[in-house]
């Protein structure tokens, strides 16, 4: 029982870490997207609907990062080489992306009725090490993507600690006047960042409807990018702590799935506004914005 | 920059925004497989087409206006308000809460408290979120928006549970009382004395912002948090108070949905006003009386895309794509990139966010 929600705590995670982790290096370039929460609906829809046109899992993933990225793309013309309003243009991209993907989803799918469903990524089981009692069938008998996510939080955590380019990237987001006095060109570098954001989110996406939900309906991001950005903040902008946070959240979206388990008579709603709930009160407690990049969502123009 | 050019840019800029917007939109238009004259045409008859068309143009404008006000107070002061829906709903859910108990009240009366409830819903939803920004330091944008997801929550627990309607089959409260419905001006239209209101709350917000010191106050912080602090401008009480402010404009919004429009609180009552509401605010360079105006412009594309989709075929949702465009295009047209060139003394459309966001660890 218990096993069964922490494993799908982990699969609900998934998503959230991956958007968190890709938010990670675009704020630590100095830039806030809100626009994730688009990016990774746009993942969602694009990825399912490739997979479902070519019947390749494969084509569908490369077509939900490419989705994603291209929305990132235009968020980061915006924000970097026009050096507009952060908040705004991530705004503008939620919008866009909520239409995009309405409008071909109803299109495509919505007048015709036909189920849009795929043959989903299924889970691999790691052999002998998913008997092991509890940690077994939590950590060890979950599909590929949900691996990616964990396997990309120590070199990510890494790039930050270790390497000469984590360290650039953090000169973007602290200052970056003073980096581009040294050299470093800031544009490049955050553009790099929202690009490499817009893969994991695309990512993020299509495990949404590849794996997870095995459909699309409108919508399905249902605030997870939003959660993502809340993430990160409550990690204190280091991988491990978003690690641990998005476990946490996890965690709260598949008790909303386990009410059963728990036979509580709370209602439904209180668990489906655990998420944000928690998010707020975690916050409140923690007092926010201290270790925020210092430059972060102020456009930074060459001068 | 003179008055001249001011008045030029204000009226060419969010023409060109939707003419370019159309283009945008007739490009997907076309790879849909979609005439665009057809589909935009469509959209223009639904809009404006018949008396009945244009007044419900006015009717899926007015919520638009309400939280158009809201987005533009608080986008003012630089405090993003992502969370107008949130608060529209928090007012309506209050409104539909006492709607139904005022029988025996007499008409204007009811309608009064009907207002009075919307408005205090949605300034408890506003000032929490602008609480926790001021004392707690929880950035406003996700502040509002997790209030906006545990609003929908709440209403869903409320219309599944103690506001459900008598017979207990299906999900939405009971009817309000007749005496607390809207003043209706043409029957069988759904024109009501909650436009006027709007209106008014208009013409109030701009005389607030623009001729009485709390508002100046208000701008002030919206352009130098720091410098406004510096120069004794209580920060994190104005912080509260406008978003309160922000919060009760669309809290009203949602008393008048109720009152006049639905009659009862259902699930999703809003379509995405608060969104919405961002573009109406951002077209019109967050100018409450231009509001009206853009609030107008944006109703006629929500309804006349219910015609477009019933003729052509295409998803209302697409104007969600002309309302992320009409953003896009009216933040390039305030990049930096433009001010370079001879229009060099083009004002920014929102306060340069210089000393906002390093202001937040360090607030008051």
């Amino acid at each position: 029982m218990v096993e069964s929600l922490l494993n799908s705590a982990l699969g609900m995670a998934t998503p959230i870490l991956l958007a968190a982790l890709g938010e990670l290096l675009v704020e630590e370039s100095g830039v806030i997207n809100i626009g994730i929460e688009g990016g990774m609906l746009a993942g969602a829809f694009f990825a399912l609907a490739a997979a479902y046109f070519s019947h390749s899992i494969a084509i569908g993933l490369i077509a939900g990062i490419g989705a994603a990225v291209m929305l990132n793309a235009l968020f980061a013309a915006m924000v970097i080489n026009l050096a507009v309003s952060q908040v705004v243009a991530g705004t503008a991209i939620n919008l866009l992306a909520l239409g995009l993907t309405g409008v071909f989803y109803r299109r495509l799918f919505g007048i015709t009725g036909q189920a849009f469903t795929v043959h989903a990524l299924g889970p691999i089981a790691l052999g002998p090490l998913g008997r092991i009692p509890i940690a077994g069938p939590v950590l060890f008998d979950q599909n590929g993507l949900v691996y990616l996510s964990l396997l990309l939080v120590p070199p990510i955590a890494l790039l930050f600690s270790l390497s000469r380019y984590g360290l650039q990237l953090r000169a973007c987001g602290e200052r970056p006047e003073a980096a581009d006095a040294l050299g470093l060109h800031v544009y490049r570098m955050r553009w790099l960042a929202l690009i490499a954001s817009g893969g994991l989110t695309g990512l993020a996406g299509a495990y949404l409807t590849l794996a997870y939900a095995n459909t699309f309906v409108e919508g399905i991001s249902a605030g997870r990018g939003f959660l993502a950005l809340a993430v990160v903040i409550l990690g204190r902008w280091n991988a491990w702590g978003i690690l641990l946070s998005s476990i946490l959240f996890g965690l709260a979206i598949a008790l909303q799935f386990n009410l059963q388990a728990l036979g509580t008579a709370a209602p439904y709603q209180l668990f489906l506004a655990l998420p944000y709930l928690l998010t707020l009160i975690v916050l409140a407690l923690l007092g926010g914005q201290s270790r925020a990049p210092t430059a972060l969502g102020i456009p930074y123009v060459r001068q | 920059m003179s008055g001249r050019s001011a008045l030029i840019r204000a009226v060419i800029e969010p023409l060109a925004a939707l003419a370019l917007a159309a283009l945008a939109v007739s490009i997907i238009l076309l790879a849909l497989g979609t005439s665009p004259i057809d589909a935009l045409g469509a959209l223009l008859a639904g809009a404006f087409g018949s008396w009945l068309a244009f007044t419900e143009t006015l009717v899926k404008a007015c919520p638009l206006l309400f939280t158009g006000l809201a987005v533009a107070l608080a986008f003012q002061a630089a405090l993003w308000n992502i969370g107008a829906d949130g608060q529209l709903l928090a007012g309506a859910l209050l409104a539909a809460a006492i709607g139904p108990m005022l029988g025996a009240w007499p008409h204007a009366l009811a309608l009064i408290l009907m207002i009075a409830a919307g408005a205090i819903g949605g300034t408890i939803w506003g000032a929490l979120a602008g609480w926790l920004r001021a004392y707690r330091g929880v950035d406003e944008i996700i502040g509002t928006i997790m209030l906006n997801f545990i609003a929908a929550q709440l209403i869903s627990y409320a219309i599944h549970g103690p506001l459900m309607e008598p017979s207990r089959s299906y999900p939405a409260s009971a009817a309000i009382a007749p005496s607390a419905g809207m003043l209706m001006f043409a029957p069988p239209s759904r024109l009501n004395a909650g436009m006027i209101l709007a209106v008014l709350l208009a013409v109030a917000c701009w005389i607030a912002l623009f001729r009485t010191g709390v508002g100046f106050e208000l701008r002030a912080m919206g352009k130098n948090r720091r410098a406004s602090a510096f120069f004794a401008i209580p920060i994190k009480r104005l912080t509260v108070w406008t978003m309160a402010a922000s919060g009760m404009l669309a809290g009203i919004g949602g008393a008048v949905q109720i009152s006049a429009i639905t009659h009862r609180l259902y699930e999703r009552l809003s379509p995405g006003w608060g969104f919405e509401a961002i573009a109406v605010a951002l077209l019109t360079r967050l100018n409450p009386l231009g509001v009206i105006l853009t609030a107008l412009l944006f109703g006629a594309l929500d309804n006349g895309a219910q015609a477009m989709q019933r003729t052509q075929g295409v998803s209302p949702v697409l104007v969600q794509i002309i309302e992320a465009m009409v953003i896009v295009i009216m933040l390039a047209f305030d990049s930096s990139l433009l001010a370079r060139t001879r229009f060099r003394f083009w004002p920014p459309l929102i306060a340069p966010p210089i000393a906002t966001a390093t202001a937040k660890p360090a607030d008051g």
